[in-house]
């Protein structure tokens, strides 16, 4: 069985360290791993998607396409509803309910459009909204979001408990440790 | 010991591990973790050269010197590099020398989707390409071996997902490599016509002995699982069609992408009803199958262009779409930007305001292209920001209507010929030098211009304004100017323009971005003040938005650059 895991996001809301807990995370736990990251021009505040894929069996591809992802994690509210497509029948999306303007429709170009949870729910997905921000602004820094949100899917990525806390702990920045440890603790009594 | 490594860090694992001693580099996405990754090996000597062409020299001179080398750049450099990359095969090599090579199909970060097996076919240099983690360090370390036991450089093919992906690898031992003996030997060495030709003959000798090695190195693998469908692949591409097809068909995988084994090729399309040739970008593998007379499906079902899936495979080979949900309301795009606090946003804006033709060139300020901002005209590749406006202006005159603008990495990296161009023969042109004081779109590498080395060592700090006016600029027209601040900005620029000799305007604050460089507290809106006249809006700052009609800033990711506060005129932001 593989599984298939999304992070997205807008560039700089730290996709990359995400991605490279959970690649961690798959390894540890000894199954075969790829993990897909964007670098260069699209980092620049543009739509960001990396893709983590582990399973039991070898893993080829480095992507995932549409109707493949198991899970979607959002840093960004509109985001995850881009890549609503992505999500296989049945799986579930975990998202910030944070929402970033792009530029189309800062400049009055397009309208963020609302009610994405309730939209979503409506086409039955199985989509968890949280405001990441205010649990990672509790336990220090704003800027430990993106490991908030692992707690937050700790139920659904699949992993040991002990084996996911273990990858951010080691993953995380020296300094940056206590903070981020707090915020995936707290996230995590959140889900039960 | 197994680790989780990027694609580039597995190469640079590979280049520690063969005992690679000398690596010089530009860097440029998707390549440019396998510089930085290689320079943290303390027994490897690396730098960033301030373009392909000097790092291919630096490195052919370090294997010819004795010292196993590699030279990495992304596809476009390679166009740089191709001088002596068509004379590598001729000199060969003394210790063994890699090129690496990193395509990007989709253009996630590029100008063009070009593709870099023809620059192997056309510079008679065997190529190989990796799949994974795991064959970059083995594929980098029998590039070595082969690379010295056939007496030629070897090119290593990597595509944007086998640079960025991340797989699991087995870390192996460095193996120390003594520098060889040093013998003269003009024959080789010396590339003059009466040499050359008889280097050209040795170079398909080269190429005859590779193309029997092809047949039988187990870089090319095949996996028969007895099926009716045969797939020939090789990189990235086998992973989409190993996941779409499974044990449901054979494979051909081919390691070792020039020179391509003919016998093998055959002997394995003869035994499948069906054989697809599956590769991104061109049909290289599959014009050389169809001209050896085989019945292959390729191009005919598959894009030319953009970058492939394993979905795509599905979709288009077997007719397979997994079900999947989507929400009936548009999706707004979201295109990359400037970031919060770039210090060229101003600079683009102003070019707006004064109504200026912007010739363009490459780096984050291409995105002075996109809206709100639509500042920049042209952009075609490294340095023809100058070099182009030259022909421009000499074609249609108006050098008061255009300026060029450029980084501070790629004017070092190929802008200054250019400028020397415009200078001898008496243009009229501008350049806009946007000095942020690093290499910004790749992700902070240091250059000429910085003051350190990619080692972290302090390096000789070139001057910019003494570059330009050793380059023939009169001094009184080499001009400096802090881009945040607009009118001083607009005032030079007007006056540069407007003279009618060649000038350059350095537009010098660094990178908002960098770690050095202090945020500010966030601006504030004082909604009583603010008129809603959305001055604001036209810097197309992604922290500023509107609201009831209103400014509103984004405080998490606001750095308090303090471009905002020029723009209003009613004093309603606060900094």
């Amino acid at each position: 069985m593989i599984k298939n895991i999304m992070i997205v996001g807008v560039g700089g809301q730290g996709s990359l360290l995400a991605s490279k807990i959970l690649g961690k995370a798959a390894m540890d736990a000894g199954y075969d791993v790829k993990v897909s990251e964007v670098h260069g021009m699209s980092q620049r505040g543009g739509s960001v998607v990396t893709y983590v894929r582990y399973g039991d069996e070898a893993v080829y591809s480095p992507v995932i396409g549409a109707g493949e992802a198991d899970v979607i994690l959002s840093f960004e509210l509109l985001e995850s509803a881009r890549w609503l497509p992505c999500l296989k029948i049945g799986g579930t999306v975990v998202t910030s309910l944070q929402e970033i303007n792009p530029m189309p429709v800062i400049v009055g170009a397009a309208e963020y459009p609302g009610e994405l949870v309730e939209k979503m729910q409506a086409l039955a997905v199985d989509i968890r909204a949280y405001d990441v921000q205010s649990i990672a602004r509790e336990s220090g820094n704003e800027r430990a979001s993106n490991v908030a949100l692992m707690g937050l899917a700790a139920d659904v990525l699949g992993f040991e408990e002990d084996v996911l806390r273990a990858a951010v702990a080691s993953c995380v920045p020296a300094k940056a440790l206590e903070v981020n440890m707090k915020a995936y603790d707290a996230a995590r009594a959140m889900i039960g | 010991m197994k680790e989780l490594m990027l694609g580039n860090a597995a190469v640079a694992r590979g280049l520690y591990e063969a005992g690679v001693r000398f690596v010089s580099s530009y860097p440029g996405t998707p390549s440019t973790e396998i510089t930085e990754e290689v320079a943290k090996y303390e027994e490897i000597y690396a730098e960033w050269a301030p373009n392909e062409k000097v790092a291919l020299e630096a490195a052919m001179g370090a294997a010819i010197g004795g010292g196993r080398a590699f030279c990495g750049m992304k596809h476009v450099g390679l166009n740089v590099a191709a001088d002596p990359l068509f004379v590598a095969g001729y000199t060969g090599v003394s210790a063994g020398l890699v090129i690496g090579v990193a395509d990007d199909p989709g253009m996630h970060s590029s100008q063009n989707e070009q593709d870099s097996r023809h620059y192997a076919i056309g510079a008679k240099l065997p190529m190989v390409e990796p799949a994974n983690g795991a064959e970059c360090v083995a594929y980098v370390k029998a590039a070595y071996e082969l690379s010295e036991r056939f007496d030629t450089p070897f090119i290593l093919r990597m595509t944007t997902r086998a640079s960025h992906s991340r797989s699991v690898v087995e870390l192996g031992d460095r193996v120390e490599k003594e520098i060889c003996e040093y013998v003269k030997d003009p024959g080789k060495h010396v590339m003059m016509p009466a040499n050359a030709k008889k280097r050209h003959v040795v170079v398909e000798e080269h190429l005859a002995a590779l193309r029997e090695f092809a047949e039988t190195t187990d870089l090319n693998t095949i996996e028969d699982n007895g099926t009716q469908v045969g797939i020939i692949s090789a990189g990235n591409a086998y992973n989409y069609a190993r996941e779409a097809f499974g044990k449901n068909a054979s494979y051909l995988k081919l390691g070792l992408v020039n020179p391509l084994p003919e016998k093998k090729i055959c002997e394995f399309a003869a035994k499948y009803e069906t054989v697809y040739v599956i590769e991104e970008l061109d049909p290289v593998i599959e014009d050389f199958c169809k001209a050896h007379g085989l019945n292959v499906i390729g191009k005919d079902v598959l894009p030319l262009c953009g970058e492939y899936s394993d979905e795509l495979l599905k979709k288009l080979l077997l007719g397979e779409e997994a079900d999947n949900t989507m929400l009936g309301d548009d999706i707004p795009g979201r295109p990359p930007v400037l970031c919060p606090g770039c210090p060229h946003r101003g600079v683009f804006y102003t070019l707006n305001k004064l109504k200026l033709r912007v010739s363009g060139d490459i780096g984050c300020y291409t995105l002075g292209a996109v809206a709100p901002l639509n500042a920049i005209d042209s952009v075609y590749c490294m340095g023809a920001s100058i070099s182009s406006l030259h022909g421009t202006l000499q074609a249609r005159g108006e050098g008061d209507k255009y300026v060029a603008v450029i980084g501070d990495s790629t004017f070092m990296h190929s802008g200054m010929t250019g400028l020397v161009n415009a200078v001898y023969n008496n243009s009229p042109l501008t350049t806009l030098i946007l000095d942020n004081s690093i290499t910004g779109m790749t992700g902070h590498q240091e250059n000429p211009l910085t003051g350190n080395t990619l080692k972290g060592q302090p390096a000789k700090n070139l001057s910019l304004e003494a570059i330009c006016i050793a380059l023939g600029v009169d001094a009184a027209h080499v001009r400096a100017v802090d881009p945040g601040d607009l009118s001083a900005l607009e005032a030079v620029i007007r006056e540069e323009v407007a003279a009618d000799c060649p000038s350059v305007v350095i537009c010098r604050r660094p990178c908002a971005l960098l770690k050095s460089v202090k945020k500010n507290p966030p601006v504030k809106i004082d909604p009583d003040k603010c008129k809603g006249c959305r001055a604001c809006m036209k810097i197309g700052c992604p922290c500023i938005s509107f609201a009831d009609k209103k400014a509103k800033i984004d405080a998490s990711m606001c750095v308090g650059c303090g471009l905002c506060p020029q723009m209003c005129k009613f004093d309603a932001i606060e900094g």
